[in-house]
């Protein structure tokens, strides 16, 4: 059991939780994830780590309600417990000085990306930030990333705040030479900087989020394509090569579940009615 | 009472019954059952029985007390040498082991040594009389990976032998693959949390969510104090076949499956939360337990019509027997001498059509089987929504890729010393299917208790040594 010790709702359905699971504190590195379960008859779900205080031995998760189970989620507060916590899973980003970094975050994901910039200075690297999110009500961090970084730009779907959309970042990536781009955000959003990126080759890491079940590499649920090659994202990943990726193909696998998931919603409402 | 010359049938659920729920298959003896079977053993001066039982169960013994209606001394007889009996009686091959052996096979059924010893371990959970004797704790610390048969072995034995014992397991619940692989239908995961129950009774520490590779590392389980460590993590990486169409939706692993069902429960779903999806028309590729799982759990799951598809013919089907007959009352269809080319999906990525080619049996392989071989020009379609790879599993890849030094083959398992289950690093041993490949519950019990062996007389040593 892990008991939750913070708090705080960042927009009307995102949420971050600090948890605390001393081992996995002690563990964890940016580009890391957990799988949670709530209770017994709860799903297994992943969510990526935005956060350790290895001394407090706590571990920051941030997620959207987006179905039954971070709903659920999202219900619990502060001394409550969380029955599973397995952590950390997956590969750790490759944390070196590349020179000039371009970190694109979008969401709720936000979080995870601020961990990974903060490793990413401690290494000496040049930040420059791109913030999105569907709205300028769903934009969090900001306070942070810009104290993070050496340049901050900031991006929304409907342009209510900042840059609309991702177009701009053409004229970002003619006017100025990057070493790497991290990107950490919707799969489509990962997919655009992929392609805007393509074409001036530079080294594009992606954070894949196909379905997983136990995500310790034993049921392929999760498996993605990648450079021809199929892997398995939970314990080959969940980092790649963005110019490498089938993203149609990743896309498509995603949604084999929705209609299940509706059902569980449906249930669940029923239940709580 | 006179002696029957064929076995006493095991009751068991209606197949039109049965192919609706998940309630085990196999109903098990009743005391009058078992001592009527019990009287079918000649007790031989020489059982040859024993020399087919991995751990050398004394089976004439145990059955002479069942005739006896010992029951209570059966079941010790049985504990002396096996610690997990109800899921042994229930799983193990026995055609292939004791059964194979036995004088009365010879000529007709030979004694059913299994569901013997089913029944002495289910007569003894059922009435409450499991006693768990408190040993000493004056030997070292052991750290077990993995909560498979394997490691509950060694976990065990070393638990009595004085060690304090420590399991770490990356799954939110202990058994491997008794919980999330065998289903409800064949081993009642109840039994399988109640053997987990005795071991934790012994005095072993178990710790879930507990990743080794990721969470921490052998090198650091040393550091932090561990005598010795046992590596018992399994085969679960599953294969897939390598053909085209293979990551459409609705082309499972087998082990994606039966993780979803089994393990989380899919099959209550939405009381439980993890969803599965099974198609109409589903076809598993593969023959051994792992496929016959896969496919009877599919029908239950709904699915109208289950196809085994199977590149060998019936004899060389690896599954249990008892297996492969419920799975033929049930209604599945083995498309035998067949093999899958190629998956076509509709333009939402969804499977629609398996293309399979017939084959032949050619000369024998390496494994003593014959090869099959493809008939030229004997392609056809079939619709298919639902697709089970089930052709094997290799190890689960991750302690081998963050412990340096560990040898390993190029399949990928562990290389240990065969008298000793100790791997290239000294202190660190490994046993069950993360060294012999995917194989059966009783042998990764054997290795365990090798290995429990090994290890005591290690860190004895260790500690002479260090005068601790
Ligand atoms: C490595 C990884 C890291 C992730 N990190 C975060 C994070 O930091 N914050 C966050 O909000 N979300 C994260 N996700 C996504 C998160 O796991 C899903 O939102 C969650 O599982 C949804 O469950 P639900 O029951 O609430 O919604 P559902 O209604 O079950 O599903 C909504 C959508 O979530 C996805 N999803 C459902 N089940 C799973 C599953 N078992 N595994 C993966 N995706 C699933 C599907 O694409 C589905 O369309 C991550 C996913 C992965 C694979
Ligand atoms: C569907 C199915 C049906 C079967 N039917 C039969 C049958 O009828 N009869 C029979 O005799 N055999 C059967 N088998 C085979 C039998 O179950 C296995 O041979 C046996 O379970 C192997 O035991 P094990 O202890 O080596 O490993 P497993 O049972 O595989 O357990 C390994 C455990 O280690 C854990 N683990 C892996 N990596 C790590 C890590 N890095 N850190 C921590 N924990 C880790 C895993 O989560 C797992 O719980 C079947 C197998 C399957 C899949
Ligand atoms: S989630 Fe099961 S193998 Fe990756």
């Amino acid at each position: 059991m892990y008991r939750i010790v913070e708090k705080i709702k960042l927009t009307p359905t995102d949420k971050m939780l600090v948890i605390e699971a001393p081992e996995a504190a002690r563990k964890a590195k940016p580009g890391q994830f957990a799988v949670l379960r709530i209770s017994e008859k709860g799903e297994r779900i992943p969510i990526t780590i935005a956060g350790v205080d290895p001394d407090k031995g706590t571990v920051v998760i941030v997620f959207a309600e987006v179905g039954k189970t971070s709903k659920d989620l999202g219900k619990l507060g502060v001394g409550d417990y969380i029955l599973n916590f397995a952590a950390p899973l997956g590969n750790p980003l490759n944390i070196k000085n590349y020179g000039t970094v371009l970190c694109v975050g979008g969401g709720v994901f936000v979080g995870a990306l601020l961990f990974l910039i903060k490793a990413l200075r401690q290494a000496g690297n040049e930040i420059v930030t791109i913030i999105g999110a569907r709205n300028s009500e769903h934009l969090i961090f900001l306070d942070d990333a810009e104290k993070l970084s050496d340049e901050l730009y900031i991006s929304t779907d409907d342009g209510s705040r900042g840059y609309k959309g991702l177009e701009f970042l053409k004229e970002l990536l003619n006017k100025r030479k990057f070493d790497h781009v991290f990107t950490i955000g919707s799969t489509s959003m990962q997919r655009l900087v992929s392609e805007l990126t393509h074409p001036y080759s530079i080294p594009t890491t992606v954070n894949l989020f196909p379905i997983m079940v136990d995500a310790t590499g034993m049921c392929g649920a999760c498996r993605v394509i990648v450079g021809g090659a199929t892997k398995f994202a939970c314990v080959d990943g969940p980092d790649f090569d963005g110019h490498k990726v089938d993203f149609d193909q990743l896309i498509s696998r995603m949604r084999f579940y929705n209609p299940q998931e509706k059902i569980a919603m449906v249930y669940h409402y029923k239940e709580v009615a | 009472m006179q002696r029957r010359n064929t076995q006493v049938e095991m009751p068991k659920q209606d197949p039109k019954e049965r192919i609706r729920n998940f309630n085990e298959v196999a109903k098990g003896y009743t005391s009058e059952m078992a001592v009527e079977e019990a009287h079918r053993c000649l007790n031989c001066k020489n059982p040859q029985c024993r020399k087919g039982c991995p751990v050398e169960i004394d089976i004439p013994a145990f059955i002479k007390l069942i005739k006896e209606k010992k029951f209570g001394e059966a079941i010790r007889k049985i504990k002396e040498k096996n610690a997990l009996p109800a899921i042994c009686g229930r799983v193990c091959p026995q055609e292939e082991q004791c059964q194979k052996f036995c004088v009365l096979g010879l000529k007709g059924e030979s004694v059913a040594i299994g569901r013997l010893e089913r029944f002495a371990a289910d007569f003894e959970r059922e009435n409450g009389i499991i006693n768990v004797e408190k040993y000493g704790s004056d030997g070292g610390r052991v750290a077990v990976i993995g909560s498979g048969p394997a490691s509950l072995t060694v976990a065990a034995e070393l638990a009595k032998l004085g060690h304090r014992v420590e399991v770490f397991e990356s799954l939110h619940t202990a058994g491997g693959v008794l919980m999330y692989g065998i289903p409800e239908f064949r081993l009642p995961k109840a039994i399988v949390q109640s053997e987990v129950e005795y071991v934790k009774k012994l005095g072993v520490l178990f710790h879930l969510d507990a990743t080794i590779g990721k969470l921490t590392t052998i090198r650091e389980l040393f550091e932090s104090g561990f005598d010795a460590v046992f590596i018992g993590s399994g085969a679960g990486l599953p294969s897939f076949l390598q053909i085209p169409g293979e990551n459409l939706n609705g082309v499972y692993s087998a082990n994606e499956f039966l993780i979803r069902t089994n393990l989380m429960k899919a099959y209550l779903f939405p009381r439980y939360d993890t969803p599965i999806k099974v198609g109409k028309i589903v076809a598993v590729v593969g023959g051994g337990n792992v496929a016959m799982d896969a496919a009877r759990s599919a029908l239950r799951l709904g699915a109208e019509k289950v196809y085994i598809i199977y590149r060998r013919s019936k004899e060389e089907l690896p599954a249990r027997l008892e297996e492969v007959e419920n799975a033929e009352e049930e209604g599945i269809i083995f498309m035998l001498l067949t093999n899958p080319i190629r998956f076509i999906g509709d333009e939402r990525g969804n499977l629609k059509v398996m293309e399979c080619i017939k084959m032949e049996l050619g000369e024998p392989d390496e494994s003593g089987r014959r090869r099959p071989v493809p008939i030229k020009g004997s392609e056809f379609k079939m619709d298919v929504d639902t697709a089970i790879i089930a052709i094997g599993q290799t190890p689960n890849p991750l302690i081998q890729r963050s412990t340096e030094g560990l040898k390993t083959t190029k399949w990928n398992t562990i290389i240990v010393e065969e008298e000793t289950c100790q791997t290239s690093i000294e202190g660190v041993y490994a046993g069950g299917d993360v060294v012999s490949g995917a194989a059966t519950v009783i042998s990764a019990m054997g290795a365990g208790k090798k290995a429990a062996k090994a290890i005591h007389e290690f860190v004895m040593k260790k500690r002479l040594k260090s005068g601790t």
